[in-house]
């Protein structure tokens, strides 16, 4: 492959994962694995005021290839939180890489490093220069990560996939720092992604890689109106976006084929008696919070409690799907975790109609706990941790059935093969373990464990955000073909509302523990109500030239703290809030005491 | 931290006290006590003994008392110093021991150094190399240390000694110095004579930590933020140093609290086989006799190396990792 970055330019390289983005970037830097060598080729690396370098050239272990490493070129990652090491505070790594190339006092250290860190846009460098990265937050790391990269101020910055990690809005942040710290610093920027959206907002060229070879390179004026490649006009139909017509699929560059039959038995059945029936779950002034370590024995403070979910009220028809967007720490996960009963709500009453019957599930405990499991499956974020690498597949599929004690040996086997059938992997899978799998196929078992017993809900924590576009636009079909075959409820929790919008009927917006606005995935799409929900919508980059991200909106504004909100959605923490009907079905959260104005 | 520090001082005084009461109860729990073994032993070489005297001893010793009490006995008379009797040596519990728990202390060191001073370059060195014929050939070499049982190390080591290098390595000193006062020349001797017992005592511990900190290293090595610390240009050794090898001595230093009683009771056999002077065979013999005062001192100072050895333990790892320190806020 070849192409041409030039100084204070930025290039995009675009394409799935395992298309070679990654070790293109390990070769500038030098960094290949051990068992990666560059058999040909030249990587002309010009920095300003010298002599053009051959990198391909140089010997990953010379002393020319260590001044250029962190120096002239440095890189950014794609997971901030163990991209740092845990063990040394922020300021140590940071410093560390101007104590290596430039020849100053210590104390001159720590001052370019703390107003490196301001730049950055950290509000107290001075204290996150102490901080370990474990007391940060991943937008923080990230900032932290872009502070350690250019404080030698590098003539180039690789970012690779800086923003996949990230929340939507933290995402938005971060571009815009990258972008206005390249025109401070002058250097160009070699970005790395598979988020079109991402390189709409960015790149003044791209390139578009797939199996390592490039598909298509030039201008992303020229890309964006014209795509000639037929993948990267793939790559764009498999992104979701909010002018989607009603019906109108995503187009995954593969499709994937599955079969559901063996399933299918009772759902006519139990759409005829649900649609009529009491909502399947009902949720009533739910409360939960988090007390922070005590720290002492003598000395009792009043606790500290983070309130994690804080009296949140919802309905959830049978049969119906309901996204549920906010940004990381707002409590989705918190709540997705009381619907399931691993954890116990402070106060408040869910409950679930299982076809008629009314479970209280606070009351419910051990054997009629572990029985009530059945009827609610979860699908996680991270396909790798999800499922335990030591287990075959068919292990994996089988424990849930071995749990409740259903058929033997061989109906579980065969149970196994439809599973996989229903999310469209063949049954030779049975047998290998989940390293040897891709993420989206491991996602997409993850999926079958949910379903093995047969839920009636099923709650997807944020299933598509650690996958690839097109591979995020297989499993949101295949999530959605489900859904109607099946007829399952879902709740369906995303920092994303593009995605949200793909799949669900209705849409709750998260904000610090509470819902602050619901309604009709219309209504909160065409007509957002609320300061948060815009400030959310606004933070989502389109792959479209004309439509780019409005940074001011998203930096400058405080679109997270109740208090800065406008009237009459701002309130004070302990203030009362209530709902207010702005449409059918459409509710809004405002401060209590300007329904009495 | 200082607060931390302080709050487990004192809770190992409770900790001590079960202990103390829980070994109490164990050397209590053979039936019978000293005296009754020493008179089946005088009859079985057909010497008449007088009940009368031997109940005589028995008062004089307490060991007619009810159990808490001769408990409450023993366990004050630690806190100023005063270990009980030793029946056997027919002397204070306090002399017996004297000398040997000091070159015990001097052995478990220089074997706790010995395995740190040769684990760590080799460990670092497999871990890097891993698959590399100098890999394989010094795993070889760990895995026939590990699977050696010491005193067997011991005997070919005495064997060979003597052999090809004519000399005796058996004891701590030269015989001269046995019952000499502590001098200069003493010391030196003590030296001379260590390295045997702490290669023989060290090498299977060492072999451990050898594949440990290999195993550690190498889950380490592959971590983002040591591509990290690389693209920031960092040379590779001081790389190896500052980042890789500081996350993965947490197993290590998590370990000292169970390295030292156990370098302690295991170098026992070898103590007996060397016949070093040491605690190990006074320890072993006063079980056997149901020499309840010294084998008590014995375990209870086992019991306090082992808490001292656990806290500062602790404290190392607070001190080493920030996550430990400052998980749930700032001190």
């Amino acid at each position: 492959m070849s192409f041409t970055l030039w100084p204070g330019q930025t290039l995009a390289l675009v394409g799935e994962s395992g298309s070679g983005k990654t070790v293109t970037a390990q070769a500038i830097l030098g960094i290949l694995p051990t068992n990666a060598r560059i058999t040909g080729g030249q990587i002309l690396f010009t920095p300003p005021n010298r002599q053009t370098v051959d990198i391909a050239q140089l010997s990953p272990k010379s002393r020319d290839m260590h001044d250029i490493r962190g120096n002239q070129i440095s890189i950014i990652f794609q997971e901030p939180m163990v991209s740092l090491s845990p063990m040394h505070s922020i300021g140590n790594q940071i410093s560390e890489a101007i104590r290596l190339h430039r020849d100053i006092p210590k104390s001159e250290e720590k001052k370019l490093t703390i107003e490196m860190l301001e730049l950055a846009g950290f509000a107290h460098p001075e204290q996150a220069f102490n901080a370990y990265p474990f007391e940060l937050s991943g937008g923080l790391r990230q900032r932290a990560m872009i502070a350690m990269a250019l404080i030698c101020h590098p003539s180039l910055l690789i970012a690779d996939e800086p923003t996949t990690a990230l929340d939507v809005t933290v995402q938005a942040q971060i571009l815009h720092l990258i972008k206005s710290l390249q025109s401070k610093l002058e250097m160009a920027v070699l970005l790395i992604t598979h988020d079109l959206g991402v390189v709409a907002n960015m790149a003044d060229e791209m390139v578009v890689m797939y199996h390592g070879e490039v598909m298509e390179s030039g201008s992303s004026q020229a890309l964006f109106r014209t795509p000639q490649h037929p993948y990267l006009k793939g790559l764009f139909s498999a992104v979701p976006h909010f002018d989607m017509k009603p019906g109108e699929r995503l187009k995954p560059l593969r499709e994937i084929k599955h079969e559901s039959k063996p399933f299918r038995h009772d759902a006519p059945a139990r759409e005829k008696a649900a649609v009529s029936a009491e909502p399947h779950l009902s949720i009533r002034n739910l409360c939960k919070g988090y007390t922070a370590r005590k720290q002492s024995w003598f000395n009792r403070e009043p606790k500290q409690t983070t309130k994690a979910v804080q009296d949140l009220s919802l309905d959830i028809a049978v049969g119906e799907s309901f996204g549920l967007v906010g940004e990381s720490g707002c409590g989705k996960t918190t709540l997705s975790k009381l619907l399931m009963g691993a954890i116990k709500p402070d106060s408040g009453s869910i409950t679930y109609n299982a076809r008629g019957s009314q479970f209280d599930m606070s009351t419910l405990q051990g054997e009629a706990l572990r029985a009530f499991r059945r009827h609610i499956g979860m699908v996680f974020q991270d396909p790798h941790g999800a499922l335990n690498p030591r287990m075959t597949i068919l292990n994996i599929l089988r424990e849930p059935m071995i749990i409740h004690n259903l058929g033997n040996e061989a109906t579980q086997r065969k149970r196994a093969e439809d599973l996989l059938a229903l999310v469209g992997l063949s049954s030779r899978f049975l047998n290998r373990y989940p390293h040897s799998l891709s993420g989206g196929q491991r996602q997409r078992v993850s999926i079958a464990r949910a379903l093995a017993l047969e839920p009636e809900l099923l709650i997807l924590d944020e299933p598509v955000s650690a996958l690839d576009v097109s591979v995020q636009a297989q499993v949101l079909n295949l999530l959605k073909d489900l859904q109607q075959e099946l007829g399952i409820t879902y709740i369906f929790i995303s920092h994303n509302i593009a995605v949200v919008d793909y799949i669900a009927d209705r849409i709750g917006v998260m904000c610090r523990g509470r819902l602050v606005e619901v309604g009709h995935r219309e209504q909160i799409l065409r007509q957002p109500a609320h300061p948060y929900t815009q400030a959310l919508m606004a933070a989502i980059p389109y792959p479209d030239l004309d439509r780019t991200l409005d940074f001011k909106l998203i930096t400058e504004s405080n679109y997270s703290d109740p208090a800065c909100w406008p009237a009459p959605f701002g309130h004070a923490l302990d203030q009362h809030t209530q709902w207010k009907q702005i449409a059918d079905a459409h509710l809004v959260r405002v401060a209590e005491a300007e329904m009495g104005a | 931290m200082a607060y931390y520090i302080g709050r487990r001082l004192l809770l190992m005084i409770p900790t001590l006290i079960v202990i103390s009461f829980i070994i109490f109860v164990i050397i209590q729990l053979p039936p019978g006590d000293y005296l009754e073994s020493y008179v089946a032993e005088l009859e079985s070489q057909g010497e008449s003994v007088d009940p009368a005297q031997i109940a005589a001893l028995r008062h004089q010793y307490g060991l007619d008392e009810p159990f808490l009490i001769q408990y409450t006995t023993w366990a004050t008379g630690m806190l100023h110093g005063d270990f009980g009797y030793s029946f056997e040596y027919g002397l204070p519990v306090t002399d017996v021991v004297g000398d040997r728990l000091f070159l015990t202390v001097i052995v478990s060191l220089f074997t706790i150094v010995f395995t740190w001073l040769i684990a760590f370059p080799i460990g670092m060195y497999t871990a890097t190399h891993q698959y590399s014929w100098g890999d394989y050939g010094l795993t070889l070499l760990g895995f026939l240390g590990l699977a050696t049982p010491n005193f067997l190390l011991a005997l070919v080591m005495l064997y060979f000694a003597n052999v090809t290098f004519g000399i005796s390595i058996g004891g701590l000193m030269d015989p001269e110095y046995l019952d000499a006062q502590w001098s200069w020349d003493k010391l030196m001797s003590i030296l001379q004579h260590l390295w045997i017992p702490v290669i023989v005592i060290g090498t299977s511990g060492t072999a451990a930590m050898i594949r440990r900190l290999r195993a550690n290293l190498l889950d380490e090595l592959h971590k983002p933020y040591v591509v990290t610390a690389r693209a920031k240009g960092v040379p590779p050794f001081r790389l190896l140093v500052k980042y890789p090898l500081r996350v993965s001595l947490n197993f290590f230093v998590a370990d000292v609290g169970s390295m030292l009683p156990s370098i302690i009771s295991g170098a026992e056999i070898v103590a007996v086989v060397l016949s070093l002077p040491t605690t190990g065979p006074i320890l072993i013999s006063a079980l056997q006799s149901q020499d309840m005062y010294l084998a008590g001192s014995f375990l209870m100072f086992l019991a306090l190396l082992t808490v001292i050895g656990v806290l500062v333990s602790d404290i190392a790892l607070a001190l080493l990792d920030p996550r430990i320190r400052l998980e749930g806020g700032r001190m």
